[in-house]
């Protein structure tokens, strides 16, 4: 037996921690209890308001026991409308112009100018919030699904662009080698290397997306960008808690069929 | 027919994978390239069809320099290179028929091949090529449902649609068992031979490549330090090439017959 080995024998064995500075290690755990005290410091709660409001929220919650779909029905269903159109709409515009995007911003398949250009598209499509882009396209093109349906697609682009690039990026190189040396040009290239190898990502990807873009139409509505979420506002602002209970049941059954439908189709393309 | 000069790579981290290699394969001639993981083969290969640019030298395949070509011409010219890959290279989610199609690619316009009507004689050859290799029945499964070797030999169908003057085989055998490696090798030096095709094989398995090859160069940290017919592959040549060990088992002696080593 060597005499490293003996040295060894008996020791006991750790995993090595993954801050080697002990003092350090220290140092940051101290850190971030410090910081949880006084973060929860500096939260000021007004108890005698919140107990005023929770009658207010109870009201609220018991609306969902008596939903309202008829009193505004027509409202409520043109609304559903234009948010679907607008959903679909804005994913299906969205997704077209994300794949060459997408494309443009994987490192390992574009010049780098291309790379640059695409990647600074997706940033400033990411840094900017759907609803600041709303309020900056309801301000242009006025009330309506109009600017609901453009901040949708500019949101579309930044996820869905950045989450091909980085498929692409990842995939097997390989395989993508052995087309291109088949004497194949870029375009096919990209049709037999690359796209089987991103194409289950991609339509999971997709149905992700219209999955968001649904909810989020929801939102734009407050800031005045039409589909269902302007009917839940004007629900909001009458104090009609059954009928906003009853849109957001509805809103809340789409987006369960749609994961549901989803779930099943990126079962199917794998 | 296949002609080196001083064909060098020189990576970005500043390794030298091939130092002025020169080399020459005749028509016809199957060859093995041997050497340690890191000798510098995969990279030679790459550099013959530009998957790897060479920072150095030249490469003339007939009397195209291949090394001096713009895009559009290396196009032309990998066709005439089929390529064979280690762990095969097919892509996963198409269909064997897809797999062998997609050898054609060089030959047929994008929407051809995007909308995958391809002209009849080229689906006709690929029939052939897999009843050549007994995988005519697979034709329509997907890829990544094949054993190992059938998927080799898709890739081999891939190789030989193209039509090309010469192969270049990467490692066909590493992922495969003694068996099936022995077969595949079989089958791509038949190939080989039944079409006058030259081909370069990188190959671990020294015996292995003996037993079917007619040249063997051996590559030793980017430089050629054997080339010779594989009955001259002594001890002291292996020592050369990957450094001191007992060899006497792994070497087939020179005297026994092909019956004898197969299966």
């Amino acid at each position: 037996m060597s005499v490293e080995l003996n040295n060894v024998l008996g020791t006991r064995w750790r995993k090595p921690p993954l801050i080697q500075r002990a003092w350090l290690r220290r140092l940051l755990w101290i850190g971030f209890f410090v910081y949880l005290v006084a973060a929860v410091a500096t939260i000021e709660v007004n108890w005698l308001r919140v107990y005023e409001g929770l009658d207010r929220g109870l009201l609220f919650i018991l609306a969902f026991a008596s939903p309202d779909f008829l009193s505004r029905s027509t409202d409520i269903w043109n609304g559903m409308v234009e948010s679907i159109v607008m959903t679909v709409a804005a994913s299906v515009a969205g997704i077209a112009i994300s794949i060459p995007i997408g494309l443009g911003a994987a490192r390992n398949i574009a010049p780098l100018p291309v790379y640059l250009i695409c990647r600074g598209i997706v940033a400033i499509s990411r840094a900017l919030q759907e609803i600041i882009v709303a309020i900056l396209l309801v301000a242009i093109f006025g009330f309506g699904p109009l600017a609901g349906f453009l901040t949708l697609s500019f949101a579309t682009i930044g996820f869905l662009s950045k989450l091909l690039a980085e498929d692409i990026e990842s995939m097997d190189r390989v395989q993508a080698e052995a087309i291109k040396a088949s004497g194949s040009n870029w375009l096919q290239w990209i049709n037999y290397g690359v796209q089987p190898q991103v194409m289950p990502r991609l339509i999971g990807l997709s149905m992700y997306r219209l999955d968001i873009n649904f909810r989020e139409s929801a939102i734009l509505g407050l800031v005045g960008a039409g589909g269902i979420g302007a009917t839940l506002n004007t629900a909001f602002d009458r104090y009609e808690y059954d009928t906003a209970a009853a849109i957001l049941i509805l809103i809340i059954v789409i987006v369960m069929a749609l994961e549901y439908i989803s779930g099943i189709i990126r079962a199917r393309v794998q | 027919m296949l002609r080196l000069e001083n064909l060098s790579k020189t990576y970005k981290t500043g390794d030298q994978a091939l130092k002025e290699i020169d080399l020459e394969v005749p028509e016809g001639q199957v060859m093995a390239l041997i050497g340690p993981s890191g000798a510098g083969k995969s990279t030679l290969i790459r550099c013959i069809n530009r998957l790897v640019e060479p920072s150095g030298g030249g490469a003339w395949l007939k009397d195209v320099e291949l090394t001096k070509l713009s895009s559009r011409g290396l196009r032309r010219e990998r066709r005439r290179m089929g390529m064979i890959f280690q762990e095969y290279a097919l892509i996963e989610r198409l269909t064997v028929m897809e797999n062998v199609l997609s050898g054609r690619l060089g030959y047929v316009g994008f929407w051809r091949s995007f909308l995958r009507r391809y002209p009849q004689q080229d689906i006709d050859t690929a029939f052939r090529l897999l009843d050549r290799v007994g995988l005519l029945s697979m034709a329509d499964k997907r890829a990544d449902e094949l054993s190992g070797g059938q998927r080799q030999r898709v890739g081999i169908c891939r190789a030989l649609i193209q039509d090309p003057d010469l192969l270049l085989v990467d490692e066909p055998t590493a992922s495969l068992d003694p068996k099936t490696s022995r077969q595949i090798m079989r089958l791509i030096c038949e190939l080989c031979e039944e079409r006058q095709l030259a081909a370069i094989i990188n190959i671990h398995d020294v015996a292995l490549a003996q037993m079917f090859v007619q040249r063997v160069v051996g590559l030793r940290l980017g430089t050629i330090e054997f080339d010779g017919a594989p009955g001259s592959l002594t001890p002291d040549v292996l020592t050369m090439i990957y450094g001191e060990e007992d060899w006497e088992s792994t070497i087939r002696p020179v005297d026994d017959d092909h019956g004898a080593a197969a299966e």
